[in-house]
């Protein structure tokens, strides 16, 4: 029976020893000793959906175990490896492979269903990563982690990371190699690929990427979610940033449509004016929601603080009309990001380099002011 | 479980300045003393406000990676980790002796053991001679050699004078150097007349500043003269009126920093092992590597 058995003898030692306290985990039952009348004090007894065997001896619980040994080996990987019950780490991973939740009533695909996608490998978005999880010996879930527009790429073309603390130099660079001062910009590099990783590294591999974003799903899915509006940031900040609950709320709702809609940021925003008082602004389809205005949203709200506080003036300028529209024109380029994308020679563009040098050449005065009118300060 | 989050200032627009503190992370990480390892910023991700979160041990030595205590270590930091009771009074410090005091964090619950900044710790005063060592390539370096501990003076923070005073006036003790000196950006003795205040000929300058940034690579090096344009790098040493200049740069990119954060956390309670040994140690052997870069630059 042995050299036959597809369940480990380690993983049914710990389950054996397990049984004495009693085993109910994801479909599977082991328990040893009487729990009702009509079971034998000295007996084992072993359930799956497969069916339940009852006054079973030592052998005959082994028996029964390689009856079901995919909830063998799926008790053993959640219970003996993962651990963790009631943390962000455990959940995620139940997650990714459509378990449902062992912390509270929840449909989620059973062992053998999950065993057979595992099988051919299956996967999840979470922001611009893709995670496939696949079950390798002895049940042991192996994650790899690329970006999602790297889906089909084979690894050769790609750069094979085993270290996932690596992810920190790939997320520090977009894919024209500036700096990414927000984790969570929708600017991921591609190219890249953490392959072979076990349940830890591949949440330190996440938390790298996007950090706290799964603490914070987490969070929000249990209920728990602690939101900090922007009335109380901005009120706790001291120094330099201790001006920023100057602003009024419509400033605040610009913040929010400039800085943390998706095409800036993957977070759902999830923070408003204060608890009573809704910006109204699309809160973004992200998975995992931002709870609180980020470092880099206080530290721009400390310049606009102190852009808002200037006066309006008259200036009379005269424009035709293709030249407002070009301004008009320059000012979206910039604001979505398109400068690059403008071709050369493409001069029917307004943010095109030709056209803007001609509009400076034409309207600037030698000391840069617009139309010659010179900037009133106080 | 127990685990050791370092938290640091970060920046939004200088990639290299969570280098270090990373760094060190990880030649932590590799002893193994702590179930976690992890960093946190004001200005990077994760932040200050959710870095607890991201670990799921119960207790939490959180080692501030800042050179002198102030603004940051008692204000920011501690109203950030949302550390309930925090009261600087309970660090008991004249400005260079904080140590550690333990609070509950209150989203979290965890028990944060929350310790003085590493630039206080004594154990820093052998961080600026190993800085010493590695920027000469010499183990022994000491003898016919000047050395200077650079900082912001008071105006930005009193401590941070403090601090460096403190770390020279341990260094000079030791007699190894034939003269030491504490320099500052912004007061007397000022960093740019360092070639007045030594009679040495050789004078390593070390920057007691956790990171490189605008302030070691493009003010100190110009203000010193070893350059007049920092983009253009600076020879290590660099001549200057009649002194060879070795400027060490920050000192917290030295490996042994990470030793520092260790004690920090060690003297708040942790068990460590024998790591400190073993990082000690292991520090030493990489420090051939951290000599090679010299000149800032690009
Ligand atoms: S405040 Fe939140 S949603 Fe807005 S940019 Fe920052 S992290 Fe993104």
């Amino acid at each position: 029976m042995a050299e036959l058995a597809e369940v480990d003898d380690e993983q049914f030692a710990a389950l054996k020893s397990a049984a004495e306290e009693g085993v109910q985990f994801d479909g599977l039952y082991a328990h040893y000793g009487r729990e009702d009348y009509d079971r034998d004090p000295d007996a084992y007894a072993f359930g799956s959906p497969a069916g339940e065997h009852t006054k079973l001896d030592a052998e005959a619980f082994r028996e029964a175990a390689e009856s079901a040994p995919r909830y063998v080996s799926n008790w053993y990987y959640w219970e003996r490896v993962v651990e963790g019950h009631g943390t962000p780490r455990r959940a995620f991973l139940r997650w990714l492979e459509g378990a449902p939740s062992d912390m509270r009533d929840e449909s989620g695909l059973g062992v053998e269903d999950r065993y057979e996608r595992l099988a051919a490998g299956t996967s999840r978005e979470w922001g611009q990563l893709l995670v496939r999880t696949t079950v390798g010996d002895r049940g042991h879930r192996r994650y790899e982690v690329r970006h999602v527009d790297d889906e089909g790429a084979p690894l050769d073309d790609l750069d094979v990371h085993e270290s996932p603390l690596d992810a920190r130099e790939v997320a520090k660079y977009d894919p024209k190699g500036r700096y990414r001062p927000l984790k969570t910009a929708p600017s991921l590099q591609r190219g890249w690929a953490f392959t072979d990783l076990d349940g830890r590294d591949l949440y330190e591999c996440v938390d790298a990427f996007y950090p706290a974003t799964v603490a914070n799903w987490y969070r929000e899915r249990e209920g728990a979610l602690d939101v900090t509006h922007w009335e109380e940031t901005a009120e706790r900040q001291t120094g330099i940033y201790d001006v920023i609950d100057e602003l009024d709320a419509e400033a605040v709702e610009r913040i929010a449509a400039t800085c943390c809609v998706d095409s800036q940021c993957l977070k759902r925003r999830q923070w408003d004016h204060d608890e009573d008082d809704e910006i109204d602004v699309p809160r973004g389809d992200g998975l995992f929601p931002c709870r609180e205005p980020c470092s880099l949203v206080v530290a721009a709200a400390r310049k606009w603080t102190t852009l808002e506080r200037e006066e309006s003036h008259s200036y009379e300028f005269e424009l035709t009309p293709s030249e407002k529209e070009q301004l008009e024109e320059l000012v979206d380029a910039v604001a979505d990001n398109r400068v690059d994308e403008i071709r050369e020679a493409d001069v029917y563009e307004g943010a095109n380099r030709y056209r803007t040098r001609y509009l400076r050449e034409k309207l600037f005065d030698e000391d840069g002011n617009l139309a010659g009118v010179a900037t009133e300060r106080e | 479980m127990q685990a050791l989050v370092i938290v640091a200032h970060g920046s939004h627009l200088n990639p290299d300045s969570s280098t270090p503190t990373y760094e060190h992370a990880d030649t932590v990480r590799a002893v193994g003393a702590f179930d976690e390892v992890k960093t946190g910023f004001w200005k990077e991700e994760p932040s200050l406000r959710e870095v607890l979160r991201t670990v799921e041990s119960d207790d939490v030595y959180v080692v501030p990676f800042f050179v002198s205590e102030g603004y940051f270590t008692e204000e920011v930091i501690p109203r950030e980790l949302r550390l309930d009771g925090w009261d600087v009074a309970d660090w008991d410090s004249d400005g260079t002796s904080a140590d550690h005091a333990v609070y509950t964090a209150a989203d979290t619950g965890q028990r944060v053991h929350y310790c003085g900044p590493v630039g206080t710790h004594d154990s820093m005063t052998d961080v600026i001679v190993r800085r010493a060592e590695s920027i000469t390539g010499d183990p022994n370096v000491g003898d016919g050699f000047g050395l200077a501990v650079v900082g912001h003076g008071t105006e930005r923070n009193e401590n941070s004078a403090k601090a460096i005073e403190y770390h020279a006036e341990r260094v000079r003790e030791r007699g190894r150097f034939d003269e030491v000196q504490a320099l500052y950006m912004d007061e007397e003795p000022e960093v740019d007349d360092v070639a007045d205040y030594f009679e040495s000929e050789d004078v390593v300058v070390v920057p007691l500043f956790v990171a490189d940034g605008y302030h070691t690579q493009e003010d100190i090096p110009e203000d010193m003269g070893l350059t007049d344009d920092y983009r253009k790098g600076y020879d290590v040493p660099a001549e200057v009126d009649g002194h060879r200049i070795w400027y060490a740069g920050a000192v917290g990119t030295e490996p042994l920093m990470a030793d520092v954060i260790l004690e920090r956390a060690r003297d708040a309670g942790a068990d460590v092992g024998d790591a400190v040994e073993v990082v000690r140690e292991r520090t030493r052997k990489t420090e051939a590597a951290a000599s090679g870069s010299s000149a800032a630059g690009d």
